[in-house]
This record gives C-alpha cells, sequence and structure tokens, in this order.
C-alpha cells in the first residue's frame, strides 16, 4: 500500500515536471535578476602600477567580463607612488560616479586601511587583489604568500639537489611589502624542516632589478657554492641573473622566483634557463575569481564590509620540464586583441 | 701638509672628512668581513657604482656651474625605454638611435634655455621636465614600465664585454671620469664653469659666454644620463622604468655632494665624485656582506650624509660670501 502510494507521488511529480517544466525554460527569472543588480554598476580596479603584466592581465580580463554583463570598468594608475594611489581611491569615493566595486592592490599592510573603511561606509564593496592588508575587505582574491614560499622553498630544494652544498640566497623584496614578508615566512617554514638547508644571506631589492643585481653579486662573491637563489619577484629577478650570468655561475645556481604568469616575462625565461623555476599566477582564472566575487556581491542585497571571504588563486611551482602551451598567458596578443577592437 | 708634512688639520674639509671614513670602513671590512679583500669583491663594488658614478658626474658639471639637475634619471631611463622600444616595434637601430639622440638633446637644450634665458630656477625647470619626460615616454611611446633588450642586439652584448675579467660599465666609467677631468682642469670652457659657478655676474663682466655655457652643461648632463642608461640596460638586458621614482636621484646628489662639491657652486672637481662613490660603494657592499636590511641601511648612508655635513659646518663655517649668495 505504501509503495503503491509512493509510486503514485512519484507519477504525478513527473507529470507535473513534464507539464510545467516548458514553462519555466521560457522564463528563467535569472538573466532578469542578473541584469537588474548588475546593469549599470561601476568597478574600479586601482594596481600599484597600471605598467605591469599583472595590471595589465587584470584590467584586461575584467573589462571584458564586466562590460558583458552591463557595468563599466576603470582604471587608476597610481604609478607606484603610494599618494597618488591614496589620492585616487579618495576621488573615487567622494565622485558622482562613486564606483559600486573598488578592487586594490595595496602597496604594503597599512595604508589604505582608512580609506578603504570610509569606501565601506559608503556602500562600495572592498576587494583586495594579490597583497593581502590589515583590513577586513569584502574579499581577498590572490596569492596565498606563505603558500607560496613553502612552494619556492620546495623548488629551490629539489633544484639543489641532496648532492649540493645545500646553501640557499634570498634576494627579498623588502621589509614592509606582505607579499615579501609572508613569502619569507613560508620559505622559513620549509627551511625548517630541512635543517641541513641553509639560508647564507637574505637582502632586500626593494624590488628593484639594479639592487637586485648588486646584491646577488655580492652574494655569490661570498658563498661561490651557494646552489639555488630565491628572487622574491620576476620583476627584479632579472637582475639576480644578470649577477649569475656575470659570475659564470649559469646553469650551477638554480634561481626561483614567483610572477604573473606572462610569457616573456616567465615562461621563456624557463625555457632560456634564466630561471629554475616559477611559481606562477593563473591570471585568467584569478581574474576570473574577482569577477565571480563581485558578481555575487552585487547581488546579495549584503551591506559592504559585512563578509570576508578569502579566495587564493591555486599555484604551484613550474620548471621548463612541465611547461604546457597554457602555462603562460601573452601580454602581446592581449594588447594586439584590445587594439583590433 | 704642512712643511714638516703632518697633515694641517686646518685645510680639512668635507672631501678629507669622507675619503677618511671610506678609508676607516674598507680597513673595517677588509679586517672583519671574509670575502671583502679579493678582487672579485673590489670589482663588484666598483662595478655597483659605476652607473651612479656617471651620472654624479654629470651632475657635479652642473652643480659646479651652480644648477641641478633633477631630470637625470628621468631622462637616463626614458630615452632608452624609448630606444627599445623601437627596437622592438621594428625601427631600425641607426634611426632608433637618432631619434633617441636627438630627443635627448632636445631635454638638455629645453632645461639650459629655460634656465640660461628664461631665468627660471634650476631646480623648478629641471623637476617639470623630468616630470614631462617621463610622463611623455610613459603615456605615449612605450606601453608597459619594463621594456626587454631584444636578443642579439648590441646593448645585450655590451653588457658582456669584459677586458681582464672586468666590466665594461667600469672602463666607462673611468674613462668619462678622465674626460670630465681633463675637461674641468684644462679647456678654457672647463675653467669657465667655476668661475660661473663661483659669481655669474662677474664671470659675464669679465666677458664668460656664461648662457651658452649654462646651456652647454645641461646638454651634457642629459647625454650622460643616456650613456648610463644604456649601460644599465645592457647589465640587465632591460630597462625598468620604475627607476624614475626610486632613491636613484637622491643617491646622485648624494654622491656629489657627499664627495665634497658644494652646492653654492663654483667648488669640487672629478675627485669629490670619485671619493663619494668610493665611500657609498664600500658602505653598501659592507652592509650587503653584514645582510643589514634596507631600511637601517638607508639610516646609515643618511646618518653619515648628515654627519659630513655638521664636520664641515663646523670646520667650513659659512662665510659672508655664502650668506650672500645662498645654498641651493
Amino acid at each position: 500500500m505504501k509503495l503503491l502510494r509512493t509510486l503514485m507521488a512519484a507519477a504525478t511529480a513527473l507529470a507535473v515536471t513534464a507539464f510545467v517544466a516548458p514553462s519555466f525554460a521560457a522564463d528563467d527569472p535569472g538573466p532578469a535578476a542578473y541584469a537588474k543588480s548588475l546593469n549599470g554598476k561601476r568597478v574600479m580596479l586601482v594596481p600599484l602600477a597600471m605598467g605591469f603584466d599583472l595590471a595589465q592581465g587584470w584590467a584586461h580580463y575584467l573589462k571584458k567580463e564586466v562590460e558583458a554583463w552591463g557595468g563599466t570598468f576603470e582604471t587608476r594608475d597610481p604609478n607606484w607612488v603610494v599618494d597618488a594611489g591614496a589620492q585616487a581611491i579618495t576621488d573615487a569615493i567622494a565622485s558622482d560616479t562613486r564606483p559600486d566595486v573598488l578592487i586594490i592592490h595595496a602597496p604594503d599592510l597599512n595604508s589604505y586601511s582608512k580609506l578603504m573603511k570610509k569606501a565601506q561606509a559608503a556602500g562600495t564593496y572592498v576587494l583586495l587583489v594579490d597583497n593581502p592588508a590589515n583590513f577586513p575587505a569584502d574579499a581577498f582574491v590572490g596569492s596565498d604568500w606563505d603558500k607560496l614560499g613553502q612552494l619556492e622553498a620546495e623548488a629551490a630544494i629539489k633544484g639543489c639537489g641532496e648532492n649540493s652544498s645545500k646553501k640557499i640566497g634570498l634576494v627579498q623584496g623588502d621589509q614592509a611589502n606582505s607579499s615579501s614578508l609572508y613569502q619569507y615566512a613560508g620559505i622559513m617554514k620549509v627551511l625548517e624542516k630541512h635543517p641541513d638547508f641553509q639560508v647564507v644571506a637574505k637582502p632586500d631589492s626593494n624590488w628593484d632589478a639594479t639592487t637586485s643585481r648588486n646584491v646577488t653579486t655580492t652574494m655569490l662573491q661570498q658563498h661561490p657554492d651557494i646552489c639555488s637563489i630565491i628572487d622574491f619577484w620576476d620583476g627584479d629577478a632579472t637582475g639576480a641573473s644578470a649577477a649569475i650570468r656575470d659570475a659564470k655561475l649559469d646553469g650551477k645556481v638554480f634561481l626561483v622566483t614567483t610572477g604573473g604568469g606572462e610569457k616573456a616575462a616567465d615562461c621563456d625565461k624557463l625555457v632560456d634557463g634564466t630561471y629554475g623555476a616559477v611559481v606562477m599566477t593563473d591570471l585568467a582564472r584569478q581574474s576570473g575569481d574577482m569577477n565571480a566575487v563581485i558578481k555575487f556581491l552585487l547581488q546579495s542585497g549584503q551591506p559592504a564590509g559585512t563578509s570576508h571571504t578569502y579566495i587564493y588563486t591555486l599555484e604551484k611551482a613550474t620548471t621548463k620540464a612541465d611547461l604546457k602551451p597554457d602555462s603562460c598567458w601573452d601580454l602581446k596578443a592581449l594588447q594586439a586583441e584590445a587594439a583590433a577592437k | 701638509m704642512n712643511a714638516i708634512g703632518w697633515p694641517d688639520w686646518r685645510r680639512l674639509n668635507q672631501e678629507g672628512i669622507v675619503f677618511a671614513i671610506a678609508i676607516l670602513l674598507f680597513a673595517a671590512a677588509a679586517l672583519g668581513l671574509p670575502g671583502f679583500l679579493t678582487a672579485d669583491n673590489l670589482v663588484a663594488i666598483v662595478r655597483s657604482v659605476s652607473v651612479l658614478g656617471i651620472l654624479a658626474l654629470g651632475m657635479a658639471v652642473v652643480i659646479i656651474g651652480r644648477g641641478i639637475d633633477l631630470s637625470a634619471v628621468a631622462i637616463m631611463a626614458m630615452s632608452v625605454a624609448w630606444y627599445l622600444q623601437l627596437l622592438n616595434t621594428g625601427t631600425s637601430d641607426g634611426l632608433a638611435f637618432v631619434y633617441v639622440l636627438a630627443g635627448v638633446l632636445a631635454i638638455g637644450l629645453l632645461n639650459g634655455f629655460l634656465v640660461a634665458y628664461a631665468d627660471v630656477p634650476a631646480i623648478f625647470v629641471t623637476l617639470a621636465t623630468g616630470s614631462f619626460v617621463f610622463g611623455y615616454v610613459r603615456s605615449q611611446l612605450i606601453t608597459q614600465d619594463a621594456v626587454p633588450v631584444p636578443g642579439g642586439h648590441w646593448v645585450e652584448l655590451l653588457g658582456g664585454v669584459r677586458f681582464l675579467d672586468i666590466p665594461v660599465e667600469v672602463f666607462v666609467f673611468a674613462g668619462l671620469a678622465f674626460l670630465v677631468f681633463l675637461f674641468l682642469r684644462y679647456t678654457k670652457w672647463g675653467r669657465f664653469i667655476y668661475f660661473a659657478g663661483d659669481n655669474p655676474v662677474a664671470a659675464r663682466n669679465i666677458g664668460v659666454p656664461v648662457r651658452p655655457m649654462l646651456v652647454l652643461r645641461y646638454v651634457l648632463s642629459a647625454f650622460v644620463a643616456l650613456i648610463a642608461g644604456l649601460l644599465t640596460a645592457a647589465s640587465l638586458h632591460s630597462i625598468n622604468t620604475r627607476i624614475v621614482n626610486s632613491t636613484l636621484l637622491y643617491d646622485i646628489v648624494l654622491v656629489a655632494v657627499i664627495g665634497g662639491i658644494g652646492l653654492s657652486g663654483g667648488r669640487g672637481g672629478v675627485r669629490n665624485v670619485l671619493v663619494g662613490a668610493a665611500l657609498i660603494g664600500i658602505l653598501l657592499n659592507a652592509m650587503t656582506i653584514i645582510d643589514i636590511p634596507l631600511l637601517y641601511q638607508n639610516l646609515i648612508k643618511a646618518a653619515i650624509l648628515l654627519g659630513a655635513i655638521i664636520v664641515d659646518g663646523i670646520i667650513n663655517p659659512r662665510d659672508e660670501q655664502t650668506a650672500q649668495q645662498g645654498d641651493i
């Protein structure tokens, strides 16, 4: 009896579904709701500067998506000057066309905290990208720098090998930027587990290639048997690689760095042996994550500053051996695509 | 030195003090730091300050003539970035170089003209032209901050040039230092720079072509900046225009001033630049070997500069002439 009832109920349900479904398909409320929440919304990106691969890549992918869902996308270029970035954010909040979403690439842990709070108070969602800051943003999208440092250290240990000098040199960024500080912490976590490996020097480059070259030259002079160097960014690792080349230690020192996964900056240099391993950001996916969070926040109806989500980009240390055709994205191709429009 | 060969302390000046500090540091580092006193490390020290020293030579000529060129770093980075961009987009090498050289000379002429004939203070003119050069080139002529040297180009090959295992920058620095020394010491125009720097009105009264020479100095400075930029690109295989925002300009003035070239003009020479560069080179190298973080490095650099200025102020008190003319 019970079975019969269940069967009947199932049959009825099936019939109802079969009958109703076509009208559902013709009248999906999704697109209308989506358009209603997103149309005309403004998204603004304030990176450290617009003139380098990461910012140009983010801007490319974000613009494409935001404009496709009917929003407007703008960028501001502080050109590595913290004050100019602060000014841009202040102006954006105060303007008539206040952005609904502000994507900020923080220069250090604290500089923009007050401004970001102000933006949230005005009703703007704040997304932090790439660099963490001491501020509860609506979402953080980017690298887990601690984990990234661990990946680098593991790559360096592997690059050195068991029968090497086991001496590792670091070329840090600076002592204020979260990406440098957390990267360092991550590297040290791994090295603690490998007590036979030691860090013989850890100068700062201040993110400048010439400084990186000078300190690496000195480092190699002091410790010619270093088997691996971790330079904290591909932008200044060109300096470290020049020093290695000058010291005629190409192929003997395994250079590990991190980068935005741009072809000329990373993949080409893995191919020609300049870098041994690069922990690369999957930029298209990272931009996609940002866009997903933006779309979610704008539809959620929740006030700015009420959620704190962390979305870490999946990363791995890429070497020449595991390069694939799609390992990198090509800035020149993106620029050509933008110019063709 | 006096008759019996003892140093005359009354004649001790900033150059002497800084030279003494440099020697002391060198001795301390040689004794205390393993690997400091090796030929390779000494070459590395000279090399690390070569580009800085070259820029400081240009700055020295301008400062001696009582001026300052705050556009040097912008000219250095942006001219070479534009050159490489032209090469990367297919312009022929010769043509690209002619464009860039013309651009560099034009900025030098503009700087000189505005200072000499429009009587605008050098500090404002060059601050403005530096920003202009950066803004114009960055926004109109190049597409991103860092521009790579095309593979196999002579700039890339230049970076690998060695004589006796010494990199080419060192020779260029030495050669330019010698040329500037000859120019300042033995040519009529070189001597005139001191006259004009010391007392422009008097120099003009005795018939020195003060204004055309002012223009010449800024053109020279711009040209020297181009050379420094090419050497930077040669060693790194790319040029990063972000350097315009760095402390490099401060370091150039630091090298010139710490060596004893007075900002009030008319004093100093190539030797001062070499002393200043030696101190900075030894200091940075030793601090890197000891692994001192950059924050502390800047603090130490600034403290030594302050110390040298204070001691100079005590030993060489401001006189009536400086009081009347004023420093920059």
